[in-house]
C-alpha cells in the first residue's frame, strides 16, 4: 500500500535521507526505530507533506498513487495522517470546530458528503466510546492547555475521526508517563485494521510493548540497516544502536 | 455547534468572489452642484425642510470647519483629499418620501436583497417572529425602516433622522451634538454641516427594545461623500442593541465616509452597538476604497448606565475610527470589542476613549488587530481618569495577528491617571500564524485558506461572541474572505 522506494531528502544542502526503501502492506504496523537525528522524523514529515524540505532522488506511493506531488492537505484527503510529536495549539478554535472543518475538508476532496452539525456529533459519539473517551475534549481548545497525555490521546481521537488509510505516529511515546503511554496505545491498537497501514516511529523499545509491530526496521544515517519482526526492537533495547556507529552516549 | 463552526463552510461557498457588494445600481438620482460651500449646505436644509435652528447649527458648523486643519496624528498616508471635488448630497429620486415599503423604488429594495438585507417586512411577518428591524441608508438618504408600528406599541422611536427632526424636534434639538459637538473635529464639524440622513433612536424609560435595531448603509452614487448621522438615546432603566452594517460599490477612486454616531444613555440604560464594516477596501494594488473616518461616542449619563462598542472593521482602504465612552454616571460601564483586519494595502488607525469621570466607572478595552499582505494596522486607545472618579477601573487588551512579513502592526495605548484609587491595567501581545499551526491544519485536510481563516476567527473569538447572532455568522465569513489570497 505504502511504497517507499529509494527516497533521498535534505533540507538545504544538508541531506538527510539517503536512500529509504520500505514497503508497507494494508493491515500491517511496522516500527522505525533509531536514534537521535537519524531521520526518523524528517521521514514522517515528508510522507505528510511539511515544506522545507528537498527530494532529491526516489518515490513514495500511497495505494500506487504518487504522494509527493501532492499538497498536504490532498495527502490528507488521500489518507495519510500524522500523529504529531509536538501537537500544535490552536486558541480560540475548539476540537469540534477544528475536527468537522478537517473532516469536511476532507469529505469534500474526495467527492463525498459532508456531514452537518449533527451527523458529525453523533460520529464522534461513537468514536469516542470506541476509544473509551469523554467527548468532554471535543469542547476545548485545540490542545490548549492540554497535558501531554491529552495532546497525545487527542491526536488518536483525531486519527480515529479522519479514518485514514496509512497513519504515522512520531514519537507518540515521548513525555507520556506509563499509564498515559497505556490509553494512548489502547487507543492505537483499536485503530488497528485490515484496511490501514501504520508507520510507528520511536526511539524507545517500550512503545512496541504495547502496539506490538509485525515489522520493525531501524534507520540510521538516513538509511534503513536492518529489518526484522518484532523481536529485533527488543534486542536494540538490549544493545543499543552502537552497532549501527552511532554513539548514544555522546 | 458553536457559531465559528460554520465558518469554514462559508467561506468554501464563498471562494473566488471577493467583494461581492461591489455592484452598482443604475437609479436616478438627485444630487446637490458639486462642491461644498454654505449654498450647498442651505441646499441640504432645504431638501429636508429643516426647521431655522438646524439650518443655524449646520451653518456654524460649516464656518468653523473652515478654520479647522485635517488632523495629521493616525498611522495612515493618502494623498490630499479634495473637498470640492465631491458631491455632498445624492438621494434616489422619488415624488415625495416613500410612506410605506410598497412606495420604495422596486430597484432598490432588490438592491438590498442582493445585499441580504430583509426589507419586506411582511415575508418575515408571514413566518417567524422579527428579530431585527432594519432602517436602510442609500447614499445619503433612509429609503426604508421596518417594524416601525411594533415597535411604536412600545413607544419606541426608531426612523431616519430627518423625519425625527420633523416629528420629534425637542429630543432632536436637546441630544443632537450633545456627545459630539459640532466643532469637535475635523471630520465631524464637515459632518455636521452636511449630513444627510441617519437613523434615531429613542427608547423609553424601562423599556427593553424586543428586537434588534439595524441600519444598512449603501453608497451608491460615485463621486458622492456619504455623511449619516446616528443619535441613540436610551432614557432612565431601558435596553437597546443596535446594529450597524456598511457596503459599497467598487470603484476606482476613493470615496469619503464621515459619519458620526452619538449615544446617550441615561440613569441604568444600556447600549450595545455593533458595527460590521464592509465598506469596499479598494483593490490589491490599492486602487479605490472608502476613506472611514468616523466619530463615534457615548455618554453614560445616568448612574449605573453601560455603553458596549462592539465593531469588526473588514473593509475600508482607510479606517481612521476611535468609538468611545464618557463614563459620567456613578457605577457606569463602558466597554469597546474590536477586531480589525487589514490585507493588500489597507490601513487602520482604530482605537477607543475612556474618559472616567464618575465614581467607581469601569472600562474595559479588547482589541484584536489582524494585518496580512502591506497592511498598516493601529491601535490607538486614550484611558483617562480624572481626579473624580474614585475607584475606577479599567482593563485594556490589545492583540496583534501578523501574517506574512510585509505589513505591520502597532500599539499606541495612551494612559492618564489622575485620581490614586483608580487601576490601571494594559496587555498587549503580539503574534504570527506559525507555519507549525497552518501545517497542523493542512495534514488534518484544510486548505491554507481554510486554515488562516479558522485560526484567525479562533484569535477573535473573544470579540465576535460579542456580537449579536445575527451578526455573528456575517462577520466570521467575512473574516475568511478578507483574508484571502494572505497566504500560499
Amino acid at each position: 500500500m505504502l511504497e517507499i522506494t529509494n527516497l533521498h531528502a535534505s533540507v538545504g544542502d544538508r541531506p538527510i535521507l539517503k536512500g529509504i526503501d520500505l514497503s508497507v502492506q494494508a493491515g500491517q504496523v511496522h516500527a522505525i526505530m533509531g536514534p537521535n537525528g537519524s531521520g526518523k522524523s524528517t521521514l514522517s514529515y515528508i510522507l505528510a507533506g511539511r515544506e522545507g524540505y528537498t527530494i532529491t532522488e526516489g518515490a513514495v506511493t500511497l495505494d500506487g498513487r504518487d504522494l509527493l506531488a501532492q499538497a498536504p492537505e490532498e495527502r490528507a484527503a488521500s489518507g495519510v495522517f500524522l500523529a504529531f510529536q509536538y501537537p500544535v495549539e490552536i486558541p480560540g478554535v475548539s476540537n469540534a470546530t477544528f475536527l468537522k472543518a478537517a473532516l469536511n475538508g476532507v469529505r469534500r476532496r474526495r467527492g463525498e458528503k459532508e456531514l452537518d452539525a449533527m451527523e458529525f456529533l453523533k460520529l464522534t459519539r461513537v468514536k469516542c466510546r470506541q476509544l473509551g473517551m469523554t467527548d468532554e475534549m471535543l469542547k476545548r481548545a485545540v490542545n490548549v492547555g492540554f497535558s501531554g497525555g491529552e495532546k497525545k490521546r487527542n491526536e488518536v481521537l483525531q486519527m480515529a475521526l479522519l479514518d485514514p488509510r496509512l497513519a504515522v505516529l512520531d514519537e507518540t511515546d515521548s513525555g507520556l508517563d506509563i499509564d498515559a503511554l497505556r490509553i494512548v496505545a489502547d487507543g492505537v491498537n483499536a485503530l488497528r485494521g485490515p484496511d490501514r497501514a501504520m508507520l510507528v516511529i520511536t526511539h524507545y523499545q517500550r512503545l512496541l510493548s504495547y502496539i506490538v509491530p509485525d515489522r520493525v526496521h531501524v534507520l540510521a544515517h538516513g538509511r534503513i540497516q536492518r529489518s526484522g519482526g518484532k523481536e529485533l526492537a527488543l534486542e536494540l533495547e538490549a544493545r543499543g544502536y552502537a552497532e549501527f556507529g552511532v554513539d548514544e552516549a555522546a | 455547534m458553536t457559531a465559528v463552526s460554520d465558518t469554514i463552510d462559508q467561506v468554501k461557498g464563498l471562494t473566488d468572489q471577493k467583494y461581492k457588494y461591489g455592484f452598482v445600481t443604475e437609479i436616478e438620482s438627485e444630487t446637490a452642484p458639486k462642491g461644498l460651500n454654505e449654498d450647498v449646505v442651505r441646499f441640504i436644509s432645504a431638501r429636508k425642510a429643516e426647521p431655522e435652528w438646524l439650518l443655524d447649527w449646520r451653518l456654524r458648523a460649516y464656518r468653523h470647519w473652515l478654520t479647522m486643519v485635517e488632523p495629521g496624528w493616525a498611522k495612515v498616508s493618502y494623498p490630499p483629499i479634495d473637498y470640492q471635488d465631491a458631491f455632498y448630497y445624492s438621494a434616489p429620486k422619488t415624488k415625495a418620501g416613500p410612506k410605506s415599503l410598497d412606495e420604495v423604488d422596486p430597484e432598490l429594495l432588490r438592491t438590498y436583497e442582493k445585499l441580504g438585507i430583509p426589507l419586506k417586512e411582511q415575508e418575515l411577518l408571514a413566518g417567524v417572529e422579527p428579530r431585527i428591524a432594519v432602517d436602510a441608508v442609500f447614499d445619503s438618504v433612509s429609503v426604508a425602516t421596518t417594524f416601525k408600528a411594533k415597535l411604536e406599541e412600545k413607544g419606541i422611536i426608531f426612523c431616519p433622522i430627518s423625519e425625527a427632526v420633523a416629528n420629534h424636534p425637542d429630543l432632536v434639538r436637546r441630544y443632537l451634538g450633545s456627545v459630539v459637538p459640532y466643532s469637535d473635529n475635523f471630520f465631524a464639524t464637515l459632518n455636521s454641516a452636511v449630513f444627510t440622513d441617519g437613523s434615531f433612536v429613542y427608547i423609553p424609560k424601562g423599556v427593553r427594545c424586543p428586537m434588534e435595531l439595524s441600519t444598512y448603509f449603501r453608497i451608491n452614487a460615485a463621486n458622492t461623500g456619504q455623511f449619516e448621522r446616528t443619535l441613540i438615546i436610551a432614557d432612565d432603566d431601558s435596553v437597546v442593541s443596535y446594529l450597524e452594517g456598511c457596503t459599497a460599490p467598487k470603484r476606482d477612486e476613493n470615496q469619503l465616509h464621515a459619519a458620526v454616531v452619538e449615544l446617550v444613555a441615561l440613569d441604568r440604560a444600556q447600549i450595545k452597538y455593533s458595527t460590521v464594516q464592509n465598506w469596499y477596501p479598494g483593490d490589491e494594488q490599492g486602487r479605490g476604497g472608502i476613506y472611514n473616518f468616523v466619530t463615534k461616542r457615548g455618554a453614560c449619563r445616568g448612574v449605573a448606565s453601560k455603553i458596549s462598542w462592539t465593531q469588526v472593521e473588514t473593509g475600508s482602504a482607510i479606517t481612521w475610527k476611535y468609538p468611545s465612552c464618557i463614563l459620567q454616571g456613578d457605577d457606569s460601564v463602558g466597554e469597546f470589542y474590536s477586531v480589525a483586519i487589514t490585507n493588500h494595502h489597507q490601513q487602520a488607525d482604530t482605537g477607543t476613549k475612556m474618559i472616567h469621570i464618575g465614581r467607581n466607572t469601569r472600562s474595559t478595552i479588547v482589541s484584536k488587530g489582524i494585518s496580512a499582505g502591506q497592511a498598516q494596522n493601529t491601535y490607538r486607545g486614550q484611558v483617562k481618569i480624572l481626579p473624580k472618579a474614585t475607584g475606577a477601573r479599567n482593563h485594556t487588551q490589545c492583540d496583534s495577528l501578523l501574517i506574512g512579513d510585509r505589513c505591520g502592526a502597532h500599539t499606541v495605548p495612551y494612559i492618564e491617571s489622575r485620581n490614586r484609587t483608580a487601576r490601571v491595567e494594559h496587555e498587549a501581545t503580539t503574534a504570527k500564524i506559525s507555519e507549525d499551526q497552518l501545517f497542523y491544519c493542512r495534514q488534518r485536510g484544510l486548505s491554507a485558506e481554510d486554515a488562516v481563516s479558522l485560526i484567525v476567527n479562533g484569535f477573535c473569538k473573544e470579540v465576535l461572541k460579542e456580537l449579536p447572532m445575527e451578526f455573528a455568522v456575517e462577520a466570521q465569513k467575512l473574516v475568511g474572505i478578507s483574508l484571502e489570497g494572505s497566504v500560499g
